[in-house]
This record gives C-alpha cells, structure tokens and sequence, in this order.
C-alpha cells in the first residue's frame, strides 16, 4: 500500500482537470477548475489552466501538463512573429491552426487537448477544440478533460445561443463545480477568463464559494482552529 | 531620363557614383517596352486587363496568358519578359498555398505583395543573379476589402487605387485619373479598362493585340476569374466605338 503511494508522487503530471469554452453574444469565456494531479496525489490545487497566446487568444489547457505548456509556448512564439509579420493582431483561427499543426504531426509523442478561446474583429468571438489526435473543430461551446464527461448532457440541456456575458460567465461557473463534484481527477478554484472587444477580464472563485450539488457538504474551516479557540489548554472540554 | 552608366551598369552589386544601380533600371527598360498592363480597384472589387500584343499570326488567341491566378481570392496581370513573369507568379502560387497550409486562411493579398516583393527584391543583391525583366500589377480580394498592388523590378511594391505598366502607362495613368473609382462597380470597371487599353494601342508602330481582362469583386463571388465573355464583348464594342468617336473629331 505504502509503496503504491509513493511511486505516485513520480507519475508524470497530469491535468485531470475540467475546461470549457463558451461563445456568447460578443465575445468568449474560457473556464477551468484548477487541479493539477501526479497519480492520487495533488501536485497544485491552485493552478491556472488558462494560458495567454496574444492579448486576444487564450487557450485552455487539458491532459499532460508538460505537453500543453511546451504546445502553448511554441505557438505563442510564433504567433509573436506572425503578428509581427501582419502588422496586427492575429486571429483566433490563425491561433487554432498553428495549435492543431502542432499536435497532429506530433500525435505519438504528445497527450494534450486544447480549447483555443479568442476574439477578433473579423470574426469575433470564437471556440475552436482541439481534442487528442490533432483534429480542429470549430464550435459555439467546447468541453474537454476527464471532467467533461459528465457536462455532455448538461450542456445539451443548458446551452443557448446568443447568452449575455452574465449568462454564459454563470453557465460556465455552474458547469464547472458540477465537473468537481463528480470527477475527482479535477477540483480546487474555478477560473474563467472572459475576452470581448473591450479586452481581457479575468475571475477567480473559490472552492468554498461553489454551489454545492446532491450530497455535498458545506466546507468549514480547518480542525486546527479549535486550538486556537478559547481554552488555551488542549484536549480540555 | 535615358543615361548611359559606363562601367557601373555591369553588375547588379555596383553603384554608380550618384547611387543609382543601373541593372535594376535597365531591367525596368524590359517592362517598359512591353504591352500595357492596366489595374483599377472600383467599390467592389478589382479589374486587370492587358494589351496582349500578338507576335505572329500563327497563335492561337486565348494563348500565351499575361493574367494568372494566384490563390482563389487573387491574381496577376504580368509584364515584361514572359519567362520571368512566369516565375514570379510561380513564386506567388507557392507563397499563398504554403500561407494558407501553416495558418489556415488565405494569405492576406498585402502579405502576398510583400512576399512577392522581397522575393524580385533578392534577386537584385547578389551578382551571380539578375534581377526579374517584369513587372506585376497584383489584384485580390481579401477580409480586408479588394487591394490593388504593384510589383516593380526593383523590389517596391506599392498598393494603388489603380496603376499601370508598359508602353502605354502614361497615357493610360492619365485616363485612369479622370475615371470616379470610389463610386464604379466592377461592371462598369471593366468597360472603362477597355477603353483605357484599345485607347492606349498604338495602331501605327504596334501590331495586332489582344485584350485579355479578369476581375475578383463581389459579382465573381470574390474569387479571381477571366471577364464572362458576353460582358468582355461588351467591353470591347464600347472600346470600339469610343475610338470611332475620338477619331470621327
């Protein structure tokens, strides 16, 4: 038992991990939980899974933690160059495509699925998800990690076209805290990221500030607390 | 304006002493002597037409092509030496076809007359090369709008709201000044390119010609097409006849 515990801490990392990405009237939200696990272990529970390309393209990032990063630093250099080049900046597509090229033609060696999230003024708001084998498709709503897998029927029901930015940030928030409480490869804060015309906001809430589904427990605050309540002797009643 | 650069026009890698590279300006010589090449951009899209001056009887018309299509949203009305045309629309195909596998959406036609640009423009930095005997009036239609540029021997490129190369650019600039561009469709565009190009023919020191013409606008969907042969007889008819006019003074 023992040394099945710790031949876990060396597992490679991997993001259980829950990610969406919403189109809504005027923009996109991007959103992960933020639990990042080698085995059983948590290596992060507080870790960003949302990761800058340019100022308007974000991506969310899901599988092998290592594969997903060095994916997102290649195309955000090229992506650096291309605006160069351009003399503007670039488009999501653009975004999606150099993010696709790179995990087709590495397919055997890479573990990662990636939901590019951006807008720009030729086209807007814009998803596109790019599941494991390198295909790129461009949708109104993506979901990805082992977390989605309990979010396809949600969304089938929840989903609409055309949400106001309040509506589509409270789907996604839902969604996600839904994901936590079934799927335990993902957990921790929800993240969102929300990107329009008028730029970039991010957002951030707490584990203990989710709603809480069927059977889920209230959070309350640490054991070692009654320690520092009144009595200073221990174990006294 | 013709001067001769003895001793610093053997190679394209000497300047003469007022700085000028006479390779490259003899090289333009070759676009200069050939048939005008003549492109507008209207409210909708862009017009191209060449004054396809015909070598020999024996050719079939419709051959010898002076407007190639680039990409699906763009092509190029070629002049000069054929042979180097050919290569840099070559050239061209290459650079969009490889935009479009990398990036995913067709390169943007400023993007393509960069690239296009600083491809003539390498050929005229190193002496074992001789710099392109053509230039390039480049037309394309992109997310941006429809764009026109020109593509010289030297490397520039410039974007225009119309341009034109060969024999007859000057007269030909000078028509294309006096025409409303802003508020013409392609339709109409395509008439006055016509009457531009059989205007500019010269009957006594050229031979026959050819008038060969494509657009991309909005009524060709924005892909880069030859004229429709009913509105391309249209074209030539008024040309016809606006001549006659000019001649009957």
């Amino acid at each position: 038992m023992d040394r099945d515990a710790t031949a876990d801490v060396n597992a490679p990392h991997s993001m259980g991990t829950t990610i969406i990405g919403v189109t809504y009237n005027g923009g996109v939200i991007l959103g992960a939980d933020s639990r990042t696990s080698t085995g059983l272990y948590v290596a992060n529970r507080a870790s960003d899974k949302i990761t800058q390309l340019t100022d308007n393209v974000y991506i969310c990032r899901s599988g092998s933690a290592a594969d997903s990063q060095i994916v997102s630093d290649y195309v955000r250099y090229f992506l650096h160059q291309h605006t160069i080049q351009l003399g503007q900046p670039a488009t999501v597509k653009v975004a999606a495509n150099l993010v696709r090229l790179l995990s087709y033609n590495n397919k055997n060696m890479l573990q990662t699925g990636i939901i590019v999230g951006g807008w720009d003024k030729y086209e807007g708001g814009k998803i596109y998800g790019i599941p494991l084998g390198g295909t790129i498709l461009e949708q109104p709503f993506a979901i990805g990690g082992s977390g989605s897998s309990y979010l396809y029927g949600f969304f089938d029901q929840a989903w609409k076209e055309g949400m106001t930015k309040d509506e589509a940030e409270q789907l996604v928030v839902k969604a996600v805290s839904l994901a936590i409480a079934r799927d335990g490869a993902s957990g921790g804060v929800v993240r969102t990221v929300t990107i329009n015309s008028e730029g970039v906001t991010r957002n951030f809430y707490p584990g203990d500030q989710l709603p809480l589904w069927h059977e889920e427990v209230e959070a309350h605050n640490s054991l070692l607390d009654i320690l520092n309540a009144s009595s200073p002797e221990p174990m006294s009643t | 304006m013709s001067s001769i650069g003895t001793g610093y026009d053997l190679s394209v890698t000497t300047f003469s002493p007022d700085g000028r590279v006479f390779q490259i300006e003899y090289a333009a010589k070759a676009v200069d002597n050939s048939g005008t090449v003549v492109g507008i951009k209207c409210k909708d899209g862009i017009v191209i037409g060449v004054e396809k001056l015909i070598a020999s009887k024996m050719m079939l018309p419709g051959s010898n092509r002076r407007i190639h299509s680039v990409h699906r949203h763009s092509g190029m009305g070629v002049a000069g030496l054929a042979a180097d045309g050919r290569q840099i629309v070559a050239r061209a195909k290459s650079e969009a076809h490889n935009y479009e596998s990398t990036y995913g959406e067709p390169i943007p036609i400023k993007e393509l007359a960069e690239r296009v640009a600083s491809y003539v423009h390498l050929c005229t930095l190193y002496w074992w090369l001789r710099p392109f005997g053509s230039g390039v009036i480049l037309g394309g239609y992109d997310r941006d709008g429809p764009q026109l540029y020109m593509v010289e021997p030297s490397g520039v490129s410039y974007r225009y709201f119309g341009a034109a190369i060969g024999k007859g650019r000057q007269s030909a600039k000078t028509e294309i000044e006096k025409l409303k561009l802003s508020e013409m469709t392609c339709r109409q565009g395509v008439i006055e390119v016509a009457k531009i190009i059989y205007g500019v023919h010269d009957e006594a020191k050229d031979k026959t010609f050819e008038l060969e013409m494509s657009w991309v606008c909005d009524e060709s969907n924005r892909q880069h097409q030859k004229v429709p042969e009913a509105l391309l007889e249209e074209a030539k008819a008024a040309a016809k006849s606006a001549l006659e006019e000019m001649d009957a003074d």
